[in-house]
């Protein structure tokens, strides 16, 4: 093969411990060509990023290379000293990382980050470098490039401070960019254009790009070739339409059947097999049939947030985050609310669960009657029972300080929904109910995994018999695998249960998998709320009909 | 986390030679003064157990010395271990109560103004700043004067003690109310805060039960700092002649009182007590620096 632009070869990475090595990378032989955009796969722990890191020469503490090669043109860079490899980053090597948040340093202009870069990396002096800056900002399509080289990191959107990533990654003209989850932070809207700038950067100076992500949709519009990587060794490799169409390997099936579908709603969902029955009893115990009326309506609901005022004895002005004029949920109903960050679509979330108070309007619920008159004491405690939340992140959600059975023990014993010597039994019931052993209880949370801990915040909604349940992005902090299961789960919970569910999410793929109806949400407005099959098969609003053109697909090619 | 602890805690604790060496120091400090009436060879404040005859005796090692008193004697001929064991007793005391109760006052403001927010926060905090800006010793020594100026004299010299963590604890507590109310504002915004008040959990349960366990490991941390500070603070008064009576001297008075005679040769009865403070003080801050290391992993 020629034209090899970085190859490992056997390339494994340990993280020494006291308590044995654990290798990261087995024998990873990997090879990226000039103008190839490599696309670099895997779930949480497939050492794929620290692949990424191994070649920039940046393993985190204790991590080490221990065995193989990693060749950049020629040259083993295992064996080069750090002052040398120091050279080679920013000259040879490019990184764009994850999140343009925090990889911009917030004090200094864009143009004053971006000159020092090009200053020290081509030999240049501050004036060649600053024009050079506004060269490099354009070629990334920053519009306005002089004037915005003044600007500090906050002033730029998402999608734009990743061009600017880009565009301090190339600022040595390197050969070989390694771009680390780069749109894994952005909005689908943005995501698609950002990977259309990687792209074309890649042809025009045909370097050679190493893409690591967990996404398959993003390696299916992106790379050319794949390799797909887990527990750190590789699975299968090829090019990205053979691997993605015809899979040869289990685990490369598995991974692409649990990429949900934004195409069509999908009855594929295994049913989990839970121990039902009696719990289900008691889950239900004390739930009539209502019919199929509205349980929750919301009326003329306004979020207002106070913004920062404009001088020291200047008015705070408000910024109106959410502004609907209606929404219901049917009982038994999922409604999906989709949006990108910042639509509103949480908070809105959260003040129909009553977590946080509307500015104006009213949210009422089944027979609990208008928020704003449940003000007694016991009146509130009803309702909080009737509607539950599930959160995006399972690391948060749970109190690392309590035991499994106390955190499901408590809600129970709280709202006195059973006998004293009965909640052990009962904690067992639920977390078998949700898919963990009835043992599960004796440990602490930090001991599962992040599935798991989300299917132990589901076991504590549940515990106090809800009626509604919020779901805030819940499957968006794990791995595809995982998020089908949750997603089954979830489903499953709903039809035995009869719950109610609001299911918020910025994946349109998932939201079309769990919904009845969709809510799609653009700055704190519904722009469409229809049901889910019309609304994904003929989009009516034109934002709606962007945001589905630009999700990626695994399946498009 | 018990795991955690079983495993790593020893062997982080085995790795710090400095850090056993100071612990085994502040065990050994707070069982010999603890137990001073057993320990002490001599009862040094009991006029019936002293003889003025065995005044100024060198340490053991030092000619003319008499074996019985290991670090020498004082001028009214009273044993100097001893009297550094009751001492000692006292600084610990003043040291852990006085910590005590800044933590008490200090972890319930923080607590009120960082869950509360607002209206709450400003004015708590507000206060906090305030007391701030004043150094520590000179509040200690105003709360002193006040007690001192409105309790008899007789009430005053007999409570020197519970006076004395009261004026060092009443000073101290703003420290903890501003690392309390920091680590507040983080969890409060916590996911699994906002799930307690989904199910409808009392406000103070979140707090007591859910919040608290969750910022012990700062408070933790800058109790151990605090308690030498407090323990410096209280020689310091004691050493102004501000603090315990010389009937009942801390290790700071025993400082104060031996340092009159520091250039007649009698350098024993300060340089001792003046070590052992040293000594009580580097350890705390030592073990305290190696339990915030090992609570955030991030700085091993």
């Amino acid at each position: 093969m020629i034209d090899i632009l970085c190859e490992t070869k056997d390339l494994k990475i340990t993280f020494p411990h006291r308590l044995g090595d654990f290798t990261a990378v087995h024998s990873l032989d990997l090879q990226v060509r000039r103008g190839e955009i490599v696309g670099l796969i895997g779930e949480s722990g497939a050492g794929k990023s620290t692949v990424g890191n191994a070649i920039m020469g940046l393993l985190s503490h204790p991590g080490q290379v221990s065995g193989g090669r990693i060749e950049l043109g020629g040259e083993n860079l295992v064996d080069l000293s750090d002052a040398a490899m120091a050279r080679l980053r920013g000259r040879r090597i490019g990184m764009i990382f994850q999140d343009p948040m925090t990889s911009l340093n917030p004090l200094m202009t864009v143009g004053g980050q971006l000159t020092e870069s090009i200053a020290l990396l081509q030999d240049v002096g501050v004036a060649q470098a600053r024009q050079m800056a506004i060269e490099r900002l354009d070629g990334v399509g920053i519009p306005d490039p002089a004037r915005r080289m003044d600007q500090y990191p906050h002033e730029f959107s998402g999608g734009m401070r990743q061009r600017v990533v880009i565009a301090l990654a190339m600022a040595g003209d390197p050969d070989l960019l390694i771009a680390d989850e780069p749109t894994t932070a952005l909005d689908v809207s943005v995501q698609k254009q950002v990977l259309d700038l990687i792209k074309s950067i890649c042809v025009e100076r045909s370097l050679g790009v190493i893409l690591v992500t967990h996404d398959m949709g993003v390696i299916a519009e992106t790379a050319d070739r794949v390799y797909v990587m887990r527990h750190g060794a590789l699975v299968e490799t090829g090019p990205t339409a053979q691997v993605i169409q015809t899979p040869s390997q289990r685990y490369t099936k598995e991974l692409i059947a649990a990429i949900p579908s934004i195409e069509r709603r999908e009855e594929r969902f295994r049913n989990p097999a839970k121990k039902t029955g009696e719990i289900d009893q008691w889950l239900l115990q004390g739930h009539k049939d209502e019919g199929s009326g509205d349980y929750v309506t919301a009326s003329a609901l306004t979020k207002d947030f106070a913004t920062k005022k404009k001088s020291f004895w200047g008015k705070a002005g408000t910024f109106r985050a959410v502004d609907i004029p209606g929404l219901n949920i049917k009982r038994g109903e999922v409604l999906g609310l989709v949006g990108e960050s910042g639509s509103g679509k949480s908070t809105l979330g959260r003040m129909m669960t009553g977590l946080i108070p509307p500015s104006s309007g009213e949210v009422t619920y089944g027979d609990h009657g208008p928020l704003t008159d449940v003000r007694s004491r016991t009146a509130r405690k009803a309702l909080r029972r009737d509607v539950q939340v599930v959160f995006q992140d399972p690391y948060s959600s749970l109190n690392s300080r309590m035991r499994v059975d106390q955190i499901l023990a408590e809600p129970i014993r709280f709202h006195g929904l059973a006998d004293h010597h009965d909640i052990p039994r009962l904690v067992g019931a639920l977390l078998e109910r949700v898919g963990l052993a009835a043992e599960a209880g004796r440990k602490f949370p930090h001991q599962f995994s992040g599935g798991q801990r989300q299917r132990i915040c589901i076991a504590r909604a549940l515990s106090v018999r809800p009626r509604f349940l919020l779901c805030d992005e819940p499957t968006s902090a794990l791995d595809v695998s995982i998020q089908a299961d949750m997603l089954a789960l979830l489903m499953e919970l709903r039809r035995s249960l009869g719950l109610t569910m609001l299911f918020v999410s910025h994946d349109l793929a998932v939201v079309r998998q769990m919904s009845d109806r969709v809510a799609v949400m653009k700055q704190g407005e519904i722009v469409e709320c229809r049901e889910a099959e019309a609304l994904y098969d003929a989009p009516e609003n034109s934002y709606t009909r962007m945001l589905l053109d630009t999700a990626p697909r695994a399946t498009r090619h | 986390m018990f795991d955690r602890i079983r495993s790593d805690f020893w062997y982080e604790l085995l790795n710090s030679p400095v850090t056993i060496v100071s612990a085994i120091i502040i065990v050994l400090m707070i069982i010999g003064c603890t137990f001073a009436p057993i320990f002490a060879p001599h009862t040094p404040f009991d006029p019936a157990t002293i003889s003025i005859m065995d005044n100024n005796m060198p340490p053991a090692w030092v000619d003319g010395a008499d074996h019985r008193f290991l670090l020498g004697t004082d001028l009214q001929g009273r044993d100097v271990l001893s009297a550094m064991l009751y001492g000692g007793r006292i600084s610990l005391l003043v040291g852990i109560g006085a910590v005590a109760l800044s933590v008490v006052i200090g972890m319930a403001v923080g607590l009120l103004a960082g869950y509360f927010g607002g209206m709450t926060d400003a004015v708590l905090m507000r206060i906090a700043e305030i007391q701030f800006a004043f150094p520590p010793i000179l509040i200690a020594l105003l709360f002193n004067g006040i007690l001192k100026a409105s309790l008899p004299a007789d009430v005053f010299a007999q409570a020197a003690v519970p006076i004395m963590i009261l004026a060092i604890g009443l000073a101290g507590w703003v420290q903890f109310a501003r690392i309390v109310r920091a680590s507040t504002l983080v969890q409060r915004n916590q996911d699994y805060v906002t799930a307690c008040r989904a199910i409808g959990l009392p406000t103070l349960t979140i707090i007591a039960r859910h919040i608290t366990p969750n910022i012990l490991g700062p408070v933790l941390v800058l109790a151990m700092l605090q308690i030498a500070v407090a323990i410096v603070t209280e020689a310091t008064l004691s050493f102004l002649g501000l603090g315990t009576p010389l009937t009942e001297p801390s290790l700071g008075a025993l400082i104060q009182i031996g340092s009159q005679y520091l250039f007649s040769g009698i350098w024993w009865v300060v340089i001792f007590p003046g070590i052992m403070l040293l000594l009580m003080v580097v350890a705390f801050n030592l073990v305290a620096d190696w339990v915030r290391d090992y609570l955030n992993p991030r700085l091993r």
